[in-house]
Parts: C-alpha cells; structure tokens; sequence
C-alpha cells in the first residue's frame, strides 16, 4: 500500500506493506541508518523517533499509522550548522561510549525537554526509560539537564 | 522370518502415526492456551465477573500507579507510571509502543484508547463483589449510568481487545478470559436486565 508521510521536513510516498515497523522503512527504505534497531520488542528505546513530537518506539509502529504525519529521526534533530540543544549537549559532556544507543536517547531527551522543559532527577528517570549497555547515564543524566537549559536559552533568544 | 519383519514393520507404522499425531495436538494446544469454551457455569453475574477478574481486565485496573502486565500479572517493565491523565508520563506515553491494535512483529498489544483505567476504577484485589458495587458507583465508575455501565462493557474496543489479545514478545498467544465474548456480552446484558443484583458473595 501507498502511505504518505513528512520526514524531516520532506514530503514522502513509499509502497510497502502497511504493517511495516517504521523502523524498518526508515532505514531500509528511505536509507536514513541513525535510527538503531535494538530488541525489536519495544523495550529498550534504540528504535527511538518522534511521530508528531511525541516519542514512538518505531519497532513497534507499524508505517500504516504514520500516515499523513509528521515523522522526525536523528537526522532531522538538526544540523551540522545548527546544532539542536540535545546534541550540543551531548557533545559537552561526551555522552556517548559505543554510541549504538544514542540515537534513540537523544530523540527521547528531545521529546522530554518539549514537555518538561526544567527536568527534574525524578523526571528524567520517570520519562527516559532506554537502555544503554555501555551504562553511559551519568553523562547522559548531566547531557539532560544540560540540554534542557540550552533549550531554554535558545527560546528566550528567538523571544 | 517374514511374519517378524512383517510384525516390525507395522509396529513401526503405528508408532511413527501415534507419534505424529501426539505432536499435531500437543502444538495445537500451544498455540490457543485459551479455549472458545466457556469454563465457567452458573448465573450471568458469575460469568460476567470471571472475566471483569481476569488477568485481561485487572491489569489495567491497578490499584496503584503501576500497570502490570503478563499471564504473571508483574508490574509493567520499565518503571511505566499511571499520569496525570492514565496514558503515562509526559514524554513517556502508553503510545510510545502502544498503537491502535496489536503488533505481531513487537508482540506489543494495541487497541484504541490504550490506557490505565482512572484510579476510582482500581479493581486489583478486591472481590468479585466490590469490584460490582465500584462498577455501579457513580462516584467510582466516571459518573456512569447503568446503561452507560452496559455499554462500556460490551462494546468499548479497549474493553472487547481481551478476546483479541495478540501474542507476547516471545510470539505466544496471550491468554483470553474463561468465558467467550458472546457469552460474555449476554451475560453482562441479562445481569443489568434482571435489575444489576450484586449477590452478597
């Protein structure tokens, strides 16, 4: 079937079976690889993109649903240019070890300062439930608060 | 000499078949854990409530802030928490893996309006009585009238997703309540039907 969606920021059609994972037509079929495939069960966040600014386990999200929606991956957080606050704080603190993981975070933490955008310890383990093999949370708890002040900064300056 | 072999052969034969046929029935019985039969007998009220007590039902009728999850009824994995609005935590929602109907690729169950029952509707660990008297509790029950109480029950997809609930991440079919749908439907009817008496067990 033709389903049609946005994917950062570019119209697209593809014609695959509607019962797809996202996941899988975002990096077999559109060829957009930061998108990490980790369980395949919805468990430990690597698949980790926003549908409409909220976060979707993408393993678990067959394309059908995306329909007419607005799909956002790692690649169209930001820019080499323009760096989106997630990423230049991961940068600061040096989150990543294997990196495999990371994706999935960053575009979880993205969702979560949208929402909470001062969080707490308590929400950040409440909301941010991935798994990292290589146990890089600390840097990652620090990367959190970290981007969620430089996405306060930006905002107060585009105000 | 040729009567043993002959004897041999056909021992054989009957084996392999019993043996075959042991293996069709034993993964037929692996793959549908639940039957279509109703295992329960007795009045509508007892129908009714072996499946409202069902591990479908209650593990979305926490009585904290936790759902649970699984034929074991453990908390949900990952910490996974109620919210102030019963569809989780602001960047954590129960649609972040539950989409509108199940997912046999994730083993990830769906159905519209995945949610936590509000918490006046907490039916872990009561009995079968209590959770009755909540249902009929406009206080508990979301403002409900009976008929509206009838309605949720018998045609809410949510609440109808239990005879539909997929397979686990491990591709086992889940469990579905004891008594089958139709059946089920008529008794909730006949119950409020005959006035919505709650017996005293």
């Amino acid at each position: 079937m033709k389903i049609s969606f946005n994917i950062n920021g570019q119209p697209q059609t593809v014609d695959v079976d509607g019962n797809t994972p996202l996941l899988w037509v975002v990096r077999d079929v559109l060829h957009l690889k930061g998108t990490k495939f980790g369980c395949g069960k919805a468990a430990c966040g690597a698949c980790t993109l926003h549908v409409e600014g909220e976060a979707v386990r993408s393993c678990s999200y067959s394309v059908k649903f995306a329909e007419g929606k607005r799909v956002t991956t790692i690649e169209g957080l930001g820019t080499k240019e323009n760096l989106h606050p997630v990423q230049q704080a991961w940068i600061e603190e040096v989150v990543p070890q294997c990196g495999y993981c990371q994706p999935g975070f960053m575009m979880a933490t993205a969702a979560l300062i949208e929402k909470v955008p001062n969080p707490t310890d308590e929400d950040i383990d409440n909301n941010i439930v991935n798994i990292c093999r290589c146990a890089t949370y600390y840097r990652m708890r620090k990367a959190i608060h970290r981007a969620a002040e430089l996405n306060q900064s930006s905002k107060q300056i585009d105000q | 000499m040729n009567n043993k072999l002959l004897y041999l052969l056909l021992t054989s034969m009957f084996v392999g078949v019993v043996l075959v046929f042991a293996n069709i029935e034993a993964e037929t019985n692996s793959q549908t854990p639940a039957t279509e039969k109703s295992e329960v007998e007795g009045a509508p009220f007892d129908k009714m409530m072996a499946v409202l007590t069902h591990k479908r039902c209650v593990n979305c009728h926490p009585s904290s802030d936790y759902p649970r999850q699984g034929e074991d009824r453990h908390v949900h994995n990952f910490g996974v928490q109620r919210g102030a609005d019963n569809h989780g935590m602001p960047a954590l929602r129960c649609e972040s893996c539950h989409q509108h109907e199940n997912n046999d690729f994730s083993g990830v169950p769906g159905a519209p309006e995945w949610s936590l029952a509000p918490r006046s509707m907490a039916w872990e660990g009561l009995s079968r009585v209590e959770i009755a008297k909540s249902m009929l509790d406009p206080t508990k029950n979301g403002g409900r009238t009976l008929e509206e109480t009838v309605h949720h029950l018998t045609e809410h997809e949510l609440v109808l997703w239990a005879w539909e609930p997929g397979v686990d991440a491990n591709g086992n079919p889940r469990e579905k309540p004891p008594v089958p749908k139709d059946e089920y439907i008529e008794a909730v009817k006949a119950w409020a039907a005959a006035g919505a008496v709650i017996p005293e067990k």
